[in-house]
């Protein structure tokens, strides 16, 4: 927190053209029809988003290994809720 | 005061300025704004105890209706009215919040050698965004629930109850909870007296801290189902409903992806506070310490993989069905680990039956009977058979008011006089502790022969076939609340004119132990130096104790 990254304000504008264009990718690929690849599309478009957002404006890049270890656990967590419904969904 | 010894206790009593320690502020803003984890633990602990019997109320209305048979004494309705509202204030407003809530917020900073949490601010908040929750909740009795604690669609979806109010005020509770976690992680990693390595922790904070991130990892998925059935309600959003493109089964995956790590934040706790009473009362070292706190965490994590073994018939998917099924048997291991390992830590040691050792070992007793029933619902061909029965209801009263209710009461006589100053009555203690084992096992195991013999839970009629044991399972409901009575006379007689308590009537190792009864405001004088772990205990001739 007290640290300085040394960073500047210039890598703030980069990510924040980034997402903005991200943004744009997500309507943009909305509008083709690509089946079932639809969802997984917007999910990766908004995962790169987020972790954008965690590294940059969060600050995560600069944390320690423990603050990573929390961010990351949850990640976990959420591939877990999604494969084990998976499990009863996609064998129905 | 770096004597971590027994002896240095009653040196560091003598001369103290506040006999009363924290609780020497009187009146209710002191109460209200406080910052100190005592009291908000306090707090915690006196609105929890407070549901616990508002709770039991319902329970004994429940039984008393089902004494008969038929539709007597409520309407079906209100049966199922009553059911819900013992269901969801007991463990929303009582068995989640009562360990870690209370007896946490009190214990966790006196274990490590902090002066306070991480965020008292937070934890103040936390408690009063509580007491929202449950302003919400009893607002929505005026059309009050009738779907279960468990809220299923598509019923939850359709019913004139006011599920989206109720939901609502489980929401907020669920926050306080989140919070707690929340503030328990960073006080565990950030707050530690020198010297307090994770290997010197009492082995409570293992508990707490595995249940620490079952709260902040879980909590916000029951959350979320929430707001999908709230604007199901509302709005008409397809989430849940087949018609619209929605899929009933995807609650279920959600509300139990919470619901059963949820039990664990039930059960961890109670199992941390017997992981340091039965050190105590057997004044023998705690056996396999690594063990018993990495068990902590495999529980927690192992819980967090086995949610679909209540789901087997809601028409989940066979390979679903095989795989949750085989994973809960993994449950038993971690668990079965500390169960070993308390009972080898009693093994040859100077075991004493004060009340914390009776409700110690009656934890033992109840919760490995609940755990190996566990097994018998786990397997997916006699889950089939003793699903939705009484089987299961007994189960869960074996775990949670057999383990998590037993826990919380040793962890009460415990710490009774280091929270209050003052010595409860060990006369009324113990017949408290007799009547609540006889009358919870009157009660309860009679239920597992109505289940195994099909009696459906939920039914506010059944065949006529079950009365008898019926009939005795409400006597035994009325043993266990005499017990209880008994119980909270004891407690309220403690408060006013209890004996006052010596800084370490049971002779503890912990640093909790090391300070004043009722402990000063700021907990410690002087930080401690920790340079042991906390269960170097020998046979009683050779310190003294009686
Ligand atoms: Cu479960």
């Amino acid at each position: 927190m007290t640290k300085e990254h040394g960073t500047g304000y210039g890598i703030y504008v980069i990510v924040w053209i980034a997402l903005l264009v991200l943004t744009g990718a997500t309507v943009a690929v909305s509008y083709a029809n690509l089946g079932l690849m639809n969802v997984a599309v917007a999910l990766l478009i908004a995962s790169v988003k987020a972790s954008l957002v965690a590294l940059f404006f969060m600050h995560l890049k600069f944390e320690n290994k423990l603050v990573w270890t929390f961010a990351l656990v949850p990640i976990f967590f959420l591939l877990l809720v999604v494969g084990g419904t998976l499990s009863d969904t996609l064998f129905r | 005061m770096k004597d971590t010894t027994a002896d240095g206790v009653a040196l560091t009593v003598s001369g103290d300025a506040h006999p009363r320690g924290y609780l020497e502020e009187k009146g209710f803003w002191s109460w209200v704004y406080t910052l100190d984890h005592k009291r908000i633990g306090l707090l915690y602990l006196y609105t929890t105890l407070f549901f616990f019997l508002l709770g039991g109320i319902f329970a004994l209305l429940i039984r008393i209706k089902l004494l008969y048979p038929g539709q007597q004494i409520f309407s079906d309705h209100m049966y199922n009215v009553l059911f819900t509202l013992h269901g969801s204030v007991m463990i929303f407003l009582f068995i989640i919040p009562a360990i870690p809530s209370g007896l946490g917020n009190f214990f966790i900073p006196l274990l490590i050698g902090a002066r306070d949490v991480a965020f008292p601010r937070i934890n103040l908040a936390s408690y009063w965004v509580f007491v929202a929750g449950i302003l919400v909740i009893l607002a929505s009795l005026v059309r009050p629930m009738d779907t279960g604690w468990t809220f299923y669609t598509p019923y939850s979806a359709k019913t004139a109850a006011d599920v989206t109010l109720l939901s609502f005020g489980i929401f907020l509770v669920g926050m306080s909870s989140i919070l707690t976690g929340l503030n328990f992680l960073v006080t565990i990693h950030k707050l530690r007296a020198p010297g307090m390595t994770w290997h010197r922790f009492p082995l409570f904070i293992w508990g707490m801290y595995a249940t620490s991130i079952i709260q902040v990892v879980a909590t916000p998925v029951v959350g979320i189902t929430f707001l999908l059935l709230a604007m199901e309600r509302l709005f008409g959003v397809g989430f849940f409903d087949p018609a619209k493109g929605g899929d009933p089964v995807l609650f279920q995956h959600f509300f139990w992806f919470y619901s059963h790590p949820v039990v664990y934040v039930m059960i961890l706790p109670a199992m941390g506070i017997i992981s340091e009473v039965i050190p105590v009362f057997s004044r023998k070292p705690i056996f396999g310490y690594r063990a018993i706190a990495y068990s902590s965490l495999a529980i927690a994590f192992i819980g967090f993989l086995v949610w679909g073994h209540h789901m087997f018939v809601s028409g989940m998917s066979k390979t679903a069905n095989i795989i949750f099924s085989f994973l809960t048997f993994f449950v038993a291991v971690p668990t079965a680990i500390k169960v070993f390992n308390w009972i080898a830590t009693m093994y040859k040691g100077s075991i004493t039956f004060e009340s914390p050792m009776l409700y110690a070992l009656t934890f033992i007793f109840l919760f490995t009977f609940g755990g190996l029933t566990g097994m018998f619902l786990g397997a997916l061909a006699t889950n089939v058979h003793a699903h939705d029965t009484y089987f299961v209801v007994a189960h869960f009263h074996y775990t949670m008011m057999g383990g998590t209710m037993m826990g919380l009461l040793a962890g009460l006589h415990y710490w009774w006089p280091k929270m209050t100053g003052r010595m409860l009555s060990e006369k009324l203690a113990r017949a408290g502790w007799l009547l609540t084992f006889i009358g919870f096992n009157v009660t309860f195991l009679t239920q597992f022969f109505l289940g195994y013999g099909g009696m459906p839970r939920r039914w506010a009629e059944y065949p006529a076939q079950f009365q008898p044991l019926n009939i005795v399972s409400t006597a035994g409901s009325w043993i266990l609340a005499a017990g209880i009575l008994i119980m909270f006379v004891n407690f309220i007689r403690g408060l006013y004119t209890g004996e006052p308590a010596p800084a370490s009537p049971w002779k503890g190792l912990t640093l909790e132990w090391q300070v004043p009864s009722p402990p000063p405001t700021e907990n410690f004088e002087e930080i401690p130096h920790i340079t042991n772990w906390p269960y170097g205990y020998t046979k009683r001739k050779t310190d003294g104790y009686e």
